[in-house]
């Protein structure tokens, strides 16, 4: 089920963006925040099926676009990870979330206020690294020579396209030293809770029904208590 | 004792290329990897290199990646080895 909520711009004022939700109006209700760029698209699958879970479990999920990523009409050269964290505040506030997951990087930009779990987060650095890392592999095939510390420069002067998403200079300087915040309200999920392979880690998008399972459960019985 | 890197490394190919259970205990020093295995395109080398950092402890520099490295199975343990080694 698509919905749409509205989200705070860098200008003044507000645009629409999507989100996917199972909304029944029930009284437990869980935002998540996407894993970033690549790892969204890779665990897109998982991250519904989890969704899927706990509607039949009795618990309202939404996952909102990150401003200038999926559906939304943004444009992403105008993002940073600030005006990430405060559009997902407003998704928060607007599907009236009572606790949050967050996926991946996700956990660098979700709202702090909320009870609930984090999956396998990981600093900005390491997010940054993984995809300097593609764009050299992609660009040496193409004959060109690259290094991390030569893009990144660059990047925090003029901006930089890794892997198609066009990034500001700004927002490489915030995301670059950005850490995984101390958890207030959340404890993490690691993969050993979940069982199985990263699907992260995977060139292609795939899926697991007992990853799904278990990270749902590990929610749902959370969520419950 | 640290833990074995040959079968870090094998169980790393497995979770990053999602290869069948039991298809990277069958490699052998030979193995070709890169242009031999379907699932190795250069977007999973990115992985697979981030996940060797992350796992096994090392840093991978740039000028470190070239297509030797991954020719084969062997090549890849032999520059995991040497890079523990002195990590």
């Amino acid at each position: 089920m698509i919905a749409s909520w509205l989200c705070p711009t860098s200008v003044a004022g507000s645009a629409e963006e999507h989100a996917f939700v199972f909304d029944r109006g029930r009284p437990l209700r869980l935002l998540i925040v996407p894993a970033l760029f690549d790892e969204a698209n890779r665990l897109r699958r998982l991250t519904i099926e989890v969704m899927r879970r706990l509607d039949g479990a009795g618990i309202d999920s939404f996952l909102p676009d990150l401003p200038g990523c999926n559906e939304s009409l943004q444009p992403l050269a105008s993002q940073t990870p600030a005006s990430w964290r405060a559009a997902m505040a407003a998704a928060a506030a607007e599907f009236g979330a009572t606790h949050l997951l967050a996926m991946r990087g996700g956990a660098l930009v979700a709202p702090d206020r909320l009870p609930g779990w984090r999956y396998v987060p990981l600093p900005g650095a390491a997010v940054l690294r993984q995809m300097l890392r593609t764009r050299i592999l992609a660009s040496r095939e193409a004959g060109i020579a690259e290094t991390q510390d030569g893009l990144l420069a660059k990047g925090l002067r003029d901006g930089l396209d890794l892997s198609g998403h066009a990034l500001s200079a700004r927002f490489l300087a915030e995301l670059q030293k950005l850490e995984v915040p101390a958890a207030m309200r959340t404890s993490d999920i690691g993969q050993d809770l979940v069982g199985g392979a990263p699907l992260w880690l995977r060139a292609e998008p795939g899926e697991d029904r007992d990853q799904a399972d278990a990270l749902a459960a590990i929610i749902a019985v959370g969520m419950k208590a | 004792m640290a833990p074995d890197t040959d079968q870090q490394l094998r169980q790393i190919l497995t979770d990053v290329l999602g290869l069948k259970r039991g298809q990277s205990q069958k490699f052998t020093a030979e193995t070709g990897l890169f242009g031999h295995l379907p699932e190795l395109d250069s977007m999973a080398v990115a992985g697979l290199l981030t996940e060797m950092e992350d796992r096994l402890g090392f840093v991978i520099e740039d000028d470190e990646v070239d297509g030797e490295l991954l020719e084969t199975y062997g090549s890849l343990l032999a520059f995991a080895k040497a890079k523990r080694a002195t990590a």
